[in-house]
């Protein structure tokens, strides 16, 4: 018996067939806006932020220090306890170096490329990373291992927000 | 638990961007999947499907609007849905309803149309980030993809080159389905030198954004046994979801497949699964990843992988053939249906009907992955003749 | 309550803004699918509403289907249903969507057509003369404006 009498379907479009409204098409968008409640735990990390620090929260039963805090410790599954604030310096766990926008566009040349990057941060657990952005740094430079520091805005500038640190910079 | 075989499978071709509605989609492979079987509707007694982000359709409860698409019309449907893992999620998912006495068949079905999204898709993956720990960092899929294989070639000491060499396998193995969205084979030199997407990921790294649909037909055992001679039994299902807190883990390993993986060899009674799986059908959206799924699976030491790729290993007439079906990056991905893709593929491959792609000898065993979410989740299922 | 209610000061960070640092501006081309297109090529081109017909189950469907949902035949036999149908059910809007007073009030039917349905407007009558049951026809815009959408028909009125 051979398979390929079930493989079916499935009519190829190209961009011009839309175009030329040659195949007819609707276009809509959600265009939702969403005000989500930061909770007990963000919302205290986010007004820390504000004030040039980074908190985190520990869990007595398996003794880490968890970044983002969070109200209950997802592996031990019971509420966390104190309060615990970490340095801003961390090293690098992994990065990238991205030519793309989130909306899939090229970065324009002359525009600098982004570098995201897995950070563990210094006071937290090993290995307890965030998600953020290096800067001040030479693509070529960057290694698994290198050590970095949060370059934050200016006092008056920060809204209590994860970008109030715009970027870690090697030191 | 009873015991559960595939009867039927059937596909759409996987392509760019297709006219058909997400509905008629789901009903082209459906209807391939019962024809394959000589089954009609009016034998279906259960309907598990199986569709990833809403987002991508733009139809936003999906599940409910691909239900008569997908033959759920007056009967028990029921939709599941854990990202790319969906595909073979669906998979146990439907296994479930079978296994536990309460239907004697069930359609496996799971579509996913992502041209409809534009500007394009991966856009749409700017909102599976922490809205308010990462999401103003404008990140894109593409990061923690890049971030993961750097971290895994760091570890190992792989290069670009070891990865590369499983993205021209797949997608030259790729051109011989015929549901495949290509025809023209590619070099090494091709995919180092195709353009910089985030470093260490090149374009022809990553599968494409495709439209698809694939339908699998699941009987009890007496039924499956009369309704074909060559049963595929699925021996066993496994799924794990980790932490959602993925910069939390180091991404060099993925932990939660090992879980998965065990929990359906256990089912199946494999012990040593290296020497006993005879085929292996791991997800690769990324040329990494299917390496990283190896190991995850057990089924290559962690950091000896490259040597068995290079060694020949995992060719279509080696010791292990991985993705003789071509994969996600020779085939297509269509989040949900690319892992439902390898279901059909194990079934064809075990009854000895996949054609070019057949793998020699009379294998046995085979294993199908899929994987998900924020580097998170993973299902495995274990098919047996 | 109005139809919208918005948070709009966020205070002690207890609150966070979709909008606030990334907007979001994606959007869904949906394609009418194999069926669909004949349907509106049949509205576009001949000012006709076409269904599909399944002999199993002896019922024809409006808009045209490619498959019967009942019976899961694939469905071939195109059937100009006409361009009138009856008022299963309806409805009357006279708000919009953020809450202040329409101009006139639009009325929405559910219009039964053969086996199968056609959401529309109703137009060139008042709210208080639409009855369920009430026969009513499809008013086709002219060639020129017709783009192959639903809306080349403007709306269903009184026959």
């Amino acid at each position: 018996m051979d398979h390929t009498e079930f493989v079916r379907g499935g009519t190829g479009l190209s961009g011009k067939d839309v175009e030329q409204n040659k195949i007819f098409t609707v276009d809509d968008a959600l265009n939702c806006r969403y005000t989500w409640d930061t909770g007990v735990a963000i919302g205290r990390y986010l007004e820390e932020l504000k004030n040039g620090k980074i908190i985190a929260k520990k869990c007595n039963k398996c003794r880490r220090i968890m970044l983002p805090p969070r109200m209950f410790c997802e592996l031990c599954y019971c509420p966390s306890d104190d309060w615990v604030y970490v340095e801003d310096t961390g090293v690098v766990n992994t990065f990238s170096v991205c030519q793309v926008n989130w909306d899939a566009t090229r970065v324009e040349p002359g525009q600098n490329p982004h570098l995201p990057a897995v950070i563990e941060i210094d006071g937290a657990t090993q290995g307890m990373g965030i998600l953020h952005l290096l800067g001040e740094v030479e693509t070529d430079k960057i290694f698994i291992g290198m050590k970095v520091k949060a370059v934050w805005k200016p006092a008056e500038e920060r809204t209590g927000a994860i970008t109030d640190i715009k970027y870690f910079k090697p030191y | 638990m009873r015991k559960v075989g595939v009867v039927g499978a059937g596909m759409t071709n996987f392509i760019r961007r297709a006219q058909e509605t997400p509905k008629e989609l789901s009903y082209q492979a459906t209807r391939a999947a019962l024809d394959s079987c000589d089954l009609n509707l009016e034998d279906i007694e259960s309907v598990a499907h199986g569709s990833a982000p809403d987002a991508f359709d733009g139809i936003h409860q999906k599940g409910e609007y691909l239900a008569d698409g997908c033959g759920g019309w007056n009967k028990p449907t029921m939709r599941v849905f854990v990202g790319g893992a969906t595909g073979v999620h669906a998979l146990a998912h439907g296994w479930y309803h079978i296994a536990s006495g309460m239907f004697d068949t069930c359609l496996v079905v799971c579509e996913e149309k992502m041209s409809s999204a534009m500007p394009h898709a991966q856009a749409f993956f700017l909102t599976i980030f922490d809205n308010i720990t990462e999401r103003p960092l404008q990140p894109t899929l593409l990061w923690i993809f890049a971030m993961e294989m750097n971290r895994y070639m760091n570890t190992y000491g792989y290069t670009k080159e070891d990865m590369a060499k499983v993205a021209v396998k797949n997608k030259n193995q790729g051109i011989k389905h015929p549901s495949s969205q290509f025809n023209e084979e590619v070099t090494l030199e091709d995919v180092l030198n195709s353009e910089v997407m985030a470093y260490p990921v090149n374009r022809l790294d990553v599968s494409p954004v495709s439209d698809g649909a694939v339908a699998v037909v699941l009987a009890a055992e007496h039924v499956a046994r009369r309704v074909t001679d060559k049963p595929v039994w699925v021996e066993g299902v496994g799924w794990n979801l980790d932490t959602a807190y993925w910069a939390t883990r180091d991404l060099y390993y993925p932990r939660y497949l090992e879980k998965a993986s065990k929990m359906a060899y256990d089912m199946a009674g494999i012990t040593e699964p290296a020497k006993q799986i005879d085929i292996a059908e791991p997800y690769d959206p990324f040329d990494y990843k299917a390496l990283h799924h190896m190991e995850g699976l057990q089924l290559s030491p962690p950091g000896k992988t490259v040597e068995l790729l290079n060694d020949g290993h995992f060719d279509q007439d080696g010791n292990l053939p991985m993705c003789p079906s071509g994969g996600l990056l020779g085939v297509g991905n269509p989040i949900a249906a690319a892992g439902t893709m390898k279901v059909a593929e194990l079934f064809w491959q075990l009854r000895g009907e996949a054609g070019e792609r057949q793998v020699p000898g009379k294998p046995k065993y085979g294993v199908c992955q899929a994987w998900g979410d924020l580097m998170q989740v993973s299902s495995v299922a274990v098919l047996g003749i | 309550m109005g139809l919208v209610e918005r948070i709009n000061k966020n205070i002690d960070n207890k609150y966070w803004d979709s909008d606030e640092v990334v907007s979001f501006p994606v959007k869904n081309r949906y394609t009418a699918g194999l069926a669909g297109q004949k349907f509106l090529e049949g509205i576009k081109e001949e000012e006709r509403i076409y269904g599909t017909s399944c002999p199993h189950c002896q019922l024809t469907f409006v808009p045209g289907k490619l498959y019967c949902e009942r019976c899961f035949a694939e469905l071939s036999e195109w059937i100009d249903v006409g361009t009138r149908g009856e008022v299963y059910t309806y409805t009357v809007s006279y708000v919009e969507k953020d809450g202040t007073q329409k101009e006139s009030p639009s009325i929405i039917a559910v219009i039964k057509i053969a086996d199968g349905y056609l959401v529309h407007w109703l137009e060139n009558c008042n709210p208080g003369d639409v009855e369920v049951g009430m026969e009513v026809k499809a008013n086709f815009k002219p060639e020129g404006e017709r783009k192959g959408s639903i809306l080349d028909i403007s709306g269903f009125q009184p026959a």
